[in-house]
C-alpha cells in the first residue's frame, strides 16, 4: 500500500502547488520588501519593531508584523521603504494614524481621547498604596 | 473601613456593565473609514493595466472636473456584484477612473469581459501603495474626487443600486 | 436517542440546581439548618451526576460522529482521529459551555463530599451559592445554546474542527483553563457565604486556601500551555499578544494569585478578611467577564470564536446577576466583618500585601487597557487600539518590581521580622545583577534594550533570593517541608520565566530571506541549507514539506517546516518546525513559493526561550507540591483522629 499513499501524496502535491501558484497572483507581495530586510540592519531593527506595532487593516486581531494578509504585506513593504529614506518610526507611524486613525496604531498616542490610559495606571497605583498604608498605620497606635 | 469605601467595588463593576450593554447593542463596526476625506489626492502616476486603456494619475483628476475613483481588483468576489451600479453611472455620464490592485492584464481582461467595463481608465497598483496612501483599507471602495483632486467622499464596500442615489446626490453636489 | 437524553439530564440537573439553592438559602434559618444541611449535600451529588451524564452523552455523540445532531454536523468529521472528535465537543459555544457548567457542578460536588470539617452553616450556604450560579449557566445551555439540537434532515458530511486546533496540547487546553477558571467559582460561593453569616474568620480562610490553590494550578498550567500553542502553532514566534482573549484568561490568574497570598495570610495571622472577600468575588468575576469577552465577540480578537449578540446579552444578564448581587451584599454586610489584624514591617504578611497591591494593581491596569477601546468608541465614536506596546510599556516596570518583592516576603518571617535578615540574601543577589549588568553593557546591550537588560539581572537576582529560604531552614534538602519546597519552587518558576523573556528579547537572532532549494543562508551563529521540498499527506491534509538543514560548530539538524493544506473545513495552516537545544531553540517556518521559484523562509534562533514555558510549569508544581502538602497534613489529622483509643492508651 505504500506505493499507493506516495502516488496519492505526489498527486495531493500537484493539486495543492497549482493552488499555491493560483493564489500566488493574489497572494505575492509585489515589493520584494515586504518579506525581505533592509541592508542596514540598525533599520531593519526599527522598522521590525514598528511593524509590530501597527495593526492589520484587514485581519483586525494582528500587528502586520504577525500577519500573512497580502495587504499587511504591502504594509511591511511602505514601512521599510520609508525607514530606508530616512523616516523616524513615529513619521511613519503619523502617516498611517493620518489615513486610517488611532485605530492602525497599537500604540496609544497621548490625544484628547486617550490620556486617561496613562494617567489611570497612576491614579490607580496612588490609590492603593494609601489604602495599603492604613492598613500599616492603626499598629503604630494601637 | 470608610462607609463610602465599600461601594467602590459595586460601583466599578456598575461601570463595566453599562460599557458591556452599551457595547453590545452597537456592534463593533469592522469598517476603518479613510481619514484622507477633504484632502488632496497624493501625487501619483499608475501605469495602464490594459495596453488599449489609459493609466490613471493625479493629474487627470485635477482637469476642474469631478471623478469617480473605483478601487477594484479581479479576484475579489465583491467587486463583481458592483458592475450593475458602475454600469448605470457611467451611462449616467460620470467619468470612472479604477485602480486594479495587485493584479495581471489577462485576469482584468477577463473580469471585463465578463461583467462588462464600466472604466475610463484603468491603473494597476501592484504594491497598494496608492490604495494605502488614500486611506482605503480593502476592496472594493470608491472614492468621489472633485475637479481639484480633492477626496470628497468615500463609499466602502461594493456599489449596489440603493446606494446609488445617495451617490448621484453627493455627485451633483460635488459638481455645483 | 442519545442526544434526546442529553438534553433531559440537563433539565433534571437545572431542576437540581434549583432544588440546591432553595435548599442552601434555607440554612439561614436556624430552625431548617439541621435538616436541610444534610440535602444541600446529596442534591450537589446528584445535580453533578447528571451533569456529568449530559455531557457524557455530548462526547458519545461526537465519537460516533452523529450528524443528525446540528452541533457534530457543524463541529466534527468521520476522517479525524478520536482525540480530536472528542477535542472537537469542546471546542465550540455550545460544547464549551456544557463543559463549563459541568466542572461548575463538578466543583459543588466536591465541595460537599470533601469538606467534612468545615463549618456546616458556611458550607451549606456556599453550597447553595455554588448551585445558583450553575442554575443560571444550565439556562443559559437550555433557552440560548442547546448543544442537542438535532439537524432535520442529517447532514452528509461534518465540518470538522479548526485545524489550528488539531494538536494534541490543545485538545485538552480548554478543559484544564476551565477547571481553573471555574474552580475560583467555590471561593466566590464561600465569599458569599462568609458575606451571609458574617464570619470570616481563619477557619474560612482554611477551608477555602485548598480550592484557590487548586484553581490556581490549573490556570497556570492552561495560560503556559496555550501561550506555547500560540508559540508555534500560529508561526510568529511570539509567546503573548496581549490580545483580548490572552488577557481574558490572565485576568482571574492574576486575581487568584492575589487572592491565594491573601487567604493564606487570613488563614495563618486573621487579618485582610475585608480584602480576601473582594479579591474572592473578583477572581471568579474576572472568570465570568472573561467568558463574557470572549463569548459575546464585542473584542476583536485573533482567536477567532462564534459570534451572538443575543447569547451575549444573556450571559451579560447573569453578569450582572451574579457579580452585581454578590458585590451589593458585599457594600451591605461587609460593615459586620473586621478587617481584623494589623501589620507590622518588616513581617511577611507585609510582604504578602506588597505582593498584594501590585498584583491589584496590574490587574486593573489590563482590564483597563482591554476595556478601553470599548469606551473610546462609544465616546466619540472612532476606533482606538491598545496593544503590546501599551501593556509592555506600563506593565513591565510593575511587574520587575513585582519579582523583586516577590522572594523578599518568603525570606521574612510572620508577624514581626527583623531588617537584618534580609541583608545577606540582598547583599548576595546584588552582586549577581551587578556582575550581569556589567556583562551585558560591554556587550552594549544597555544601549539596544535598556528594559530587557534590566530585566535579565533582575531575573537571575529574584532566583538566587528564590531559593534562599531552603538554606534558611537549616535542615538537609529532603528533610524541608513540602510546603518550603513548593512556595520555592513556585516563586523559581516565575524568576525562570522572566529570564526566558529577557534572554529571547536580548539574545534571539532572526532570519528572512527567500531561497531555492540548494541555496543556504545564515542565522547568527547558524548555517542555514535549504535542502528540498516534498509532498506528504495525512488523513485529512496534505502537505508540502521541506528539509532544511541547520549546523552550527559541529552540530547538524534537519528540520522540516511545512505548509499543510486541510480538506475538512479547507485551510491552509503552516506547520513551524522547532528543534531545542541546550541553549535555546530553533524555530523554522515555510512560507509561499514565489513566481522566480524561491521559497520564503522565516526563521528564529531563540537562546532559553523554553525557560518561558518552563518557568510556568514549574510555578505550576510549587503549587501541587504545596497542594501535596496539604493532603498529608490532612490525612496524617485523620489518621490520629481514628484512632483515639490507642492515644488515650499513650496518654492516660
Amino acid at each position: 500500500m505504500t506505493w499507493l499513499k506516495t502516488g496519492l501524496a505526489l498527486l495531493a502535491f500537484a493539486v495543492f502547488s497549482f493552488q499555491l501558484i493560483s493564489y500566488g497572483v493574489a497572494e505575492q507581495p509585489y515589493d520584494p520588501y515586504a518579506e525581505q530586510p533592509l541592508k542596514n540592519p540598525a533599520q531593519e531593527n526599527q522598522a521590525q519593531d514598528l511593524m509590530h506595532t501597527l495593526r492589520c487593516l484587514v485581519c483586525q486581531g494582528q500587528s502586520i508584523a504577525d500577519s500573512n494578509a497580502a495587504m499587511a504585506a504591502d504594509m511591511r513593504a511602505i514601512v521599510r521603504h520609508d525607514i530606508e529614506k530616512g523616516w523616524s518610526p513615529e513619521q511613519v507611524r503619523r502617516w498611517f494614524i493620518d489615513r486610517y486613525g488611532d485605530w492602525v496604531s497599537y500604540k496609544p498616542t497621548w490625544s484628547k481621547r486617550s490620556w486617561p490610559l496613562w494617567i489611570l495606571p497612576l491614579v490607580i497605583l496612588s490609590g492603593g498604596i494609601f489604602l495599603i498604608t492604613r492598613l500599616f498605620k492603626r499598629e503604630e497606635k494601637p | 473601613m470608610k462607609p463610602w469605601l465599600k461601594w467602590l467595588p459595586l460601583v466599578a463593576f456598575a461601570l463595566c456593565f453599562v460599557l458591556f450593554r452599551l457595547a453590545l447593542s452597537h456592534p463593533e463596526n469592522p469598517v476603518v473609514p479613510s481619514k484622507q476625506i477633504g484632502k488632496p489626492l497624493p501625487e501619483f502616476h499608475l501605469p495602464a493595466a490594459l495596453p488599449d486603456m489609459a493609466g490613471v494619475e493625479t493629474r487627470q483628476m485635477k482637469d476642474g472636473k469631478p471623478h469617480f475613483l473605483n478601487i477594484f481588483a479581479s479576484w475579489c468576489v465583491p467587486c463583481a456584484q458592483e458592475s450593475g451600479a458602475l454600469m448605470a453611472m457611467h451611462d449616467a455620464g460620470i467619468p470612472i477612473m479604477a485602480i486594479a490592485i495587485r493584479d495581471k492584464p489577462a485576469d482584468i481582461t477577463r473580469f471585463l469581459n465578463r461583467y462588462g467595463n464600466p472604466y475610463q481608465a484603468i491603473g494597476v497598483d501592484q504594491g497598494s501603495q496608492v490604495q494605502l496612501a488614500i486611506g482605503s483599507s480593502g476592496v472594493p471602495e470608491s472614492f468621489l474626487i472633485d475637479g481639484q483632486g480633492v477626496i470628497r467622499y468615500q463609499h466602502i464596500g461594493a456599489v449596489t443600486e440603493s446606494d446609488l442615489p445617495q451617490l448621484m446626490t453627493i455627485w451633483r453636489q460635488i459638481t455645483a | 436517542m442519545i442526544a434526546e437524553s442529553g438534553l433531559i439530564f440537563l433539565w433534571l440537573a437545572a431542576m437540581m440546581a434549583l432544588l440546591q439553592s432553595l435548599f442552601g438559602i434555607s440554612v439561614l434559618n436556624n430552625r431548617l439548618e439541621n435538616l436541610f444541611s444534610g440535602a444541600v449535600k446529596i442534591t450537589a451529588i446528584i445535580q453533578a451526576a447528571l451533569a456529568l451524564a449530559a455531557f457524557a452523552m455530548l462526547l458519545w455523540l461526537f465519537m460516533r460522529v452523529d450528524l443528525s445532531v446540528m452541533l457534530v454536523a457543524e463541529n466534527d468529521h468521520w476522517a479525524k482521529p478520536m482525540l480530536y472528535r472528542l477535542a472537537a465537543s469542546w471546542g465550540n459555544h455550545e460544547g464549551s459551555m456544557l463543559l463549563w457548567v459541568t466542572i461548575l457542578s463538578f466543583c459543588g460536588a466536591l465541595l460537599a463530599l470533601f469538606s467534612g470539617k468545615s463549618d456546616q452553616k458556611l458550607l451549606s450556604l456556599a453550597l447553595g451559592s455554588q448551585a445558583f450560579l450553575a442554575l443560571g449557566f444550565f439556562a443559559f445551555l437550555l433557552f440560548v445554546s442547546n448543544p442537542f439540537t438535532r439537524l432535520n434532515p442529517p447532514a452528509s458530511e461534518g465540518l470538522g474542527l479548526n485545524p489550528l486546533l488539531q494538536d494534541p496540547g490543545l485538545a485538552f487546553h480548554p478543559p484544564t483553563l476551565y477547571l481553573g477558571y471555574v474552580g475560583l467559582s467555590v471561593a466566590f460561593s464561600f465569599a458569599v457565604a462568609a458575606l451571609l453569616t458574617g464570619k470570616a474568620d481563619r477557619d474560612f480562610a482554611k477551608s477555602m486556601r485548598v480550592w484557590v490553590l487548586g484553581a490556581w494550578v490549573f490556570l497556570t498550567i492552561g495560560i503556559t500551555a496555550g501561550s506555547y500553542w500560540a508559540y508555534y502553532e500560529l508561526g510568529w514566534g511570539g509567546f503573548w499578544f496581549w490580545d483580548p482573549v490572552e488577557n481574558a484568561a490572565l485576568m482571574p490568574w492574576l486575581a487568584a494569585t492575589a487572592l491565594f497570598h491573601s487567604v493564606s495570610v487570613l488563614a495563618k495571622r486573621d487579618a485582610l478578611r475585608v480584602w480576601t472577600l473582594v479579591l474572592a468575588v473578583t477572581a471568579f468575576s474576572m472568570s465570568m467577564i472573561g467568558t463574557f469577552l470572549v463569548r459575546s465577540g464585542i473584542l476583536v480578537s485573533v482567536h477567532a470564536f462564534a459570534v451572538d449578540p443575543w447569547r451575549g446579552s444573556f450571559i451579560l444578564g447573569l453578569l450582572g446577576l451574579y457579580i452585581g448581587g454578590a458585590l451589593a451584599l458585599f457594600a451591605l454586610k461587609i460593615g459586620k466583618i473586621h478587617q481584623g489584624n494589623h501589620f507590622v514591617l518588616p513581617s511577611r504578611e507585609a510582604g504578602l500585601v506588597l505582593n498584594n497591591l501590585f498584583l491589584g494593581v496590574i490587574l486593573a491596569i489590563v482590564l483597563i487597557g482591554t476595556l478601553y477601546p470599548l469606551l473610546a468608541e462609544l465616546i466619540s465614536g472612532e476606533k482606538l487600539s491598545v496593544g503590546a506596546p501599551y501593556f509592555n510599556l506600563i506593565i513591565t516596570p510593575l511587574a520587575l518590581l513585582l519579582c523583586v518583592l516577590m522572594p523578599l516576603g518568603a525570606l521574612l518571617r510572620w508577624k514581626q521580622d527583623n531588617w537584618m535578615t534580609l541583608k545577606w540574601p540582598i547583599q548576595i543577589s546584588a552582586y549577581f545583577f551587578i556582575i550581569i549588568e556589567y556583562a551585558l553593557y560591554l556587550k552594549g546591550k544597555w544601549a539596544t534594550a535598556p528594559m530587557a537588560s534590566l530585566a535579565f539581572g533582575v531575573a537571575v537576582a529574584v532566583a538566587v533570593l528564590c531559593i534562599w529560604p531552603l538554606f534558611l531552614q537549616k535542615k538537609k534538602l529532603w528533610r524541608i517541608r513540602l510546603n518550603v519546597w513548593g512556595m520555592v519552587l513556585a516563586h523559581l518558576g516565575i524568576a525562570v520565566t522572566l529570564c526566558g523573556i529577557a534572554s529571547t528579547e536580548l539574545f534571539s537572532k532572526e532570519l528572512l530571506t527567500a531561497l531555492k532549494p540548494g541555496q543556504q543562508a545564515n542565522m547568527g551563529s547558524w548555517r542555514v541549507h535549504f535542502d528540498r521540498v516534498m509532498p506528504d499527506m495525512g488523513s485529512d491534509w496534505t502537505a508540502i514539506v521541506s528539509d532544511i538543514r541547520v549546523e552550527r560548530w559541529g552540530h547538524s539538524f534537519t528540520l522540516h517546516p511545512a505548509l499543510r493544506h486541510f480538506t475538512n473545513p479547507v485551510t491552509d495552516t503552516s506547520e513551524t518546525a522547532l528543534k531545542t537545544t541546550e541553549a535555546g531553540q530553533l524555530y523554522l517556518v515555510l512560507g509561499q513559493q514565489a513566481d522566480d521559484g524561491r521559497w520564503q523562509i522565516r526563521g528564529w534562533w531563540k537562546p532559553l526561550v523554553t525557560f518561558i514555558w518552563g518557568g510556568g510549569f514549574l510555578t505550576a508544581f510549587g503549587g501541587i507540591l504545596i497542594l501535596l502538602d496539604r493532603l498529608w497534613e490532612h490525612l496524617q489529622k485523620r489518621r490520629r483522629k481514628s484512632r483515639p483509643d490507642e492515644r488515650q492508651r499513650l496518654f492516660l
